[in-house]
């Protein structure tokens, strides 16, 4: 019996072969992989996955792949941290930080990339490409030049220097585009169509965002085989998010978990927020909007799988927020002092979300509640450059740096 | 030949036949495959067929009417 029975459509639900195609030629839904979970479950155990790699290809049973070659830079298995400091801080006894900003290219989207490479192997293509805000294009960079592919890839021209060069450093081709996210989008569409390319996000799409997925496995995985009680995740395209739902409610299907799948709150920016707009006003519709904030790797003004984030909210019974560019900030650092991680404008969207979740009584102090910080803070320097302390700078004597000492907030006594 | 797109409507254009406009404007053939249209706002799922250049020239007609024009492919741009 096969594990993957093929692509489904998930509005008309008609049956595609494991194609590079992502939309439905009858109704132009999205298409999703889909699998035979009770084959799975006879295949699938906990210590058939202990033994597996340190990486998200020991959850291989649950990724659309067939082949023997796996494209794999060590993506995944990243830290769950207890945060007890944070924890405090904000009132909660059992919070934990999923920290997937330690990926190998710094962000969750090695996780994707590494399934929709590895995909772009086995169908035989020769060039690898995405449209991206940054992080995307870092992790397409680097997986193709671990599989021996040639990559291009298409970002804003105003990105931030750090995500350009985390990129670059692979040796892709980058075409830096004159024009909005929107414009980007657009134009990729029309590439996809002329070129036989795997662009892992349009063509390659229903495998790539399989890859979130073990997002939802190693947090079940690393608290010891259960779900958390309560999550919060960001939103851009609202992918990451419904496939973390999905993740956990696998788990349940093919018996490696028992509980219930956690409450799924979301986080936005206030500056591009159309799935918690929609939320709060108790709609049903996720309206585009124009993005204006400092976290660009959500501004995403009309993201596709808004409708379905938006269900998974409710029917989850979670919460969502939006949050202002100083709050981003603020979460920034509140995460980086309280617990030693720096993460990016994404991840600052989380913390402040989760602080305003807390505070709203929407997530409760006894709850396990997590945290997924999608992506490291040195890609967006920008972001916090003008808010953070500078160096004291001395003349080189111990008599300057006494001086120094007195003005500062440091408690320190000098031995004798 | 063919393109797919989603165009989204705000609410003052919900009430104005904007497809139907835009097949007697422009030499495209309109064929819908999904929609949901309230009162305050509305979307659509659709295939424009024609020429390239009417293609193009039909979609900077309906933004500029105030339609948001989006391919059908997801988003692309993703983090």
């Amino acid at each position: 019996m096969q594990r993957i029975k093929g692509l489904k459509c998930r509005e008309c639900g008609r049956l595609y072969p494991i194609e590079p195609i992502n939309v439905c030629d009858y109704c132009f839904g999205p298409l999703e992989v889909d699998y035979d979970y009770a084959v799975i479950r006879r295949l699938i155990s906990h210590e058939r996955i202990a033994q597996g790699p340190r990486t998200i290809w020991r959850y291989r049973d649950l990724l659309p792949v067939e082949g023997d070659r796996i494209v794999d830079i060590s993506a995944g298995f990243t830290p769950l941290i207890r945060a007890e400091n944070l924890g405090r801080r904000l009132g909660l006894m059992h919070l934990y930080i999923k920290n997937d900003a330690v990926n190998p290219s710094y962000s969750f989207k090695d996780r994707v990339v590494s399934v929709a490479t590895t995909k772009a192997v086995e169908f035989g293509f020769t060039v690898l490409a995405c449209a991206s805000t940054g992080n995307l294009a870092c992790a397409v960079a680097a997986h193709a030049a671990r599989a021996g592919l040639q990559a291009c890839v298409f970002i804003p021209a105003n990105l931030e220097v750090g995500k350009v060069l985390g990129a670059a450093i692979y040796g892709p081709m980058i075409i830096a585009i004159d024009g909005t996210y929107d414009d980007v989008n657009r134009l990729c569409s029309e590439i996809a169509d002329r070129y036989p390319w795997a662009f892992v996000n349009i063509n390659l799409r229903p495998f790539y965002s399989e890859g979130s997925k073990t997002l939802a496995y190693e947090v079940a995985e690393q608290l010891g085989w259960r779900a958390p009680d309560h999550v919060v995740v960001p939103i851009a395209s609202g992918s990451l998010f419904t496939k973390i739902w999905k993740g956990y409610n696998e788990l349940r299907l093919v018996g490696l978990i028992d509980s219930p799948p956690p409450r799924m709150s979301a986080a936005q920016a206030a500056g591009c927020a159309p799935v918690v707009t929609a939320y709060l006003a108790g709609e049903n519709h996720v309206r585009p909007v124009k993005p204006a904030t400092i976290a660009k790797s959500l501004a995403i003004g009309n993201p596709a799988d808004g409708a379905y984030a938006l269900q998974i909210i409710r029917r989850s019974g979670g919460g969502a927020a939006a949050v202002s560019d100083a709050e981003i900030v603020e979460g920034i650092k509140l995460l980086a002092e309280t617990e030693g991680i720096f993460t990016e404008t994404a991840g600052g969207v989380t913390i402040a979300a989760l602080k305003r979740l807390v505070e709203a009584g929407v997530i409760r102090p006894d709850e396990v509640t997590v945290a997924y910080i999608t992506g490291n803070g040195l890609k967006t320097q920008e972001a916090v450059i003008d808010h953070i302390a500078q160096p004291v700078r001395i003349a080189p004597s111990l008599q300057a740096f006494e001086a120094a000492l007195a003005g500062s907030r440091l408690i320190a006594e000098p031995v004798r | 030949m063919k393109k797919r797109y989603l165009f989204t409507f705000p609410p003052e254009l919900v009430q104005e036949p904007i497809i139907w406009q835009l097949g007697r404007t422009f030499a495209v053939v309109t064929n819908i495959r999904r929609a949901d249209v309230e009162e305050t706002h509305g979307w659509v799922v659709l295939e424009l067929e024609g020429s390239a250049e009417e293609i193009e020239r039909a979609v900077a007609w309906a933004q500029a009417r105030g339609v948001r024009v989006d391919p059908v492919v997801g988003d692309v741009l993703a983090g």
